[in-house]
């Protein structure tokens, strides 16, 4: 990639910054078992990194989520849970 | 006849402002720096410049507000001193590092505590690794003649840096100098209109600066790096243009005054340049082989063409305004730097000398030149006054 005077970037330009490394100890598990599709992990997502189109699709595009918790914390039907970020055994 | 008009130095500097047309000026008064903007905002108020002078509630304000107005595209002017180019610091690095070819000039003050208006060059010299490049001023023809230059060195596409002037605060600005200023037509011919690479534009829009992961930051304090020492032989060649242009010589990196055959050379920035060629006049008519070398490009720092110029001394004399506290003058430091494992050695001796106004004397200047010549000396403090007890040191 090309590094610009005094970095200047276009819109969308910062989806390099995989900034998901940030990441520490936990991620998002979503259950996809009682998910009502109402979005509110979605629209809570201080990243914007979690998409779904309807009942039990919805995930975090791990590239960028930061683990913080704010999507499991907010499910009305408690759908989404943290794992540990090595995965459920780590 | 001698060309020009006798003006205060402030007004000298505001009109060479006014004739590069800056769109957009912001700045917040500080002694000894308040007289220019004073002058600049009569001259835009008066309908004379085309521009906006925008008020703000501080010199943090200020330097963001022209950073934005370059960042969209636009010629742009600050002035500041001592304490408020240390508000400024965090704008300072900003501008360098998004590659605004901001000009400001630094009237330069001391630095608080205790407070003190008057002048020396450690607030400017702590901005030296921020990315502007930094040339100082002899009086107020060369503060004018640099102020033209800075716009056109930094806005070269090869370069794309911030410049700062640098003059002595109340020594150049307060006083009284004939200076001869050029005509709008001659400005207009000599700097053309800014040209920006980016800028902000709605239907195009962009993020200047934003942020650099670990795997990209390095490169762009590189790319800084880079620039700065390619813009050496730019700055040269703006001089050269200028030189040609006006008729007037402008020097460039440096300017030698008796140095080719000396085997004692001062290195000295802004206004005591004048007093040391006094004081090498009246040394080589007795017969000793003294010169000065007035730096003008502190940064970058010519380490290759200071090394060229300086080869053939015995004593390099440092005469500087300003301290790295706990360590040695910045000047002293670099000017080491530039003969470290080199054939050429000479003895590089630090003097600190008219801190916070005190006065730079013809007798202070022999002093320190006399010290040199005998042994070696670091960061040694010339013109402290031997009668006050000094709580911890000798009271």
């Amino acid at each position: 990639m090309k590094i610009t005077l005094g970095t200047v970037t276009h819109p969308g330009g910062s989806r390099v910054n995989k900034t998901g490394s940030w990441r520490t100890t936990n991620k998002p598990r979503f259950l996809h078992q009682g998910c009502v599709a109402c979005d509110v992990c979605a629209l809570t997502c201080p990243e914007g990194c979690i998409f779904g189109t309807g009942q039990n699709t919805y995930y975090a595009n791990e590239d960028y989520c930061k683990g913080c918790g704010i999507c499991a914390n907010v499910c009305p039907v408690h759908d989404i849970e943290m794992i540990p970020e090595a995965g459920e055994d780590g | 006849m001698v060309k020009g008009r006798m003006l205060q130095g402030a007004r000298a500097m505001a009109e060479m402002t006014a004739l590069c047309r800056p769109k957009v000026i912001s700045a917040y008064p500080i002694t000894p720096q308040t007289l220019i903007v004073e002058e600049l905002s009569q001259i835009v108020a008066d309908g004379d410049l085309e521009a906006e002078f925008i008020n703000v509630e501080g010199e943090h304000s200020a330097a963001s507000v022209v950073l934005g107005a370059m960042a969209a595209g636009v010629r742009v002017f600050t002035c500041s001193s001592s304490q408020g180019l240390l508000l400024m610091s965090e704008v300072i690095f900003n501008i360098a590092g998004m590659r605004l070819p901001v000009v400001m000039i630094c009237v330069n003050r001391s630095v608080s505590a205790p407070l003190n208006i008057w002048n020396d060059h450690q607030d400017s010299v702590i901005m030296r690794d921020s990315g502007w490049i930094q040339l100082y001023a002899e009086n107020n023809q060369e503060t004018c003649d640099l102020l033209l230059q800075a716009h056109k060195i930094g806005e070269d596409h090869r370069v794309m840096l911030p410049v700062m002037v640098c003059c002595d605060g109340y020594l150049l600005p307060h006083a009284y100098e004939i200076v001869d200023l050029p005509s709008q037509e001659e400005v207009d011919a000599f700097l053309p209109p800014y040209d920006p690479i980016y800028k902000l534009d709605v239907d195009n829009p962009t993020t200047m600066g934003a942020y650099a992961d670990p795997e990209k930051y390095m490169e762009t304090r590189y790319m800084l790096q880079e620039t700065m020492k390619k813009s050496l032989p730019i700055i040269e060649e703006v001089a050269r243009d200028f030189s040609s242009t006006f008729g007037r010589t402008s020097h460039g990196l440096f300017e030698k005054y008796r140095v080719d055959d000396a085997s004692t050379v001062v290195v000295a920035m802004g206004s005591m340049a004048g007093t040391i060629k006094d004081v090498v006049d009246e040394l080589r008519d007795q017969g000793e082989k003294v010169g000065i070398l007035k730096l003008i490009c502190y940064r970058p720092f010519p380490k290759e063409a200071l090394y060229e110029a300086l080869s053939g001394a015995e004593n390099i004399v440092v005469m500087e305004k300003c301290i790295s506290l706990g360590a040695s003058g910045p000047v002293a430091t670099d000017m080491r730097s530039v003969f470290q494992g080199r054939p050429a050695t000479p003895r590089i001796s630090g003097f600190v000398i008219g801190l916070g106004g005190r006065d730079v004397t013809l007798d202070d200047i022999k002093l320190a030149i006399g010290k040199a010549q005998q042994q070696l000396e670091d960061a040694d403090f010339i013109g402290l006054k031997e009668d006050l007890e000094l709580e911890g040191i000798n009271a």
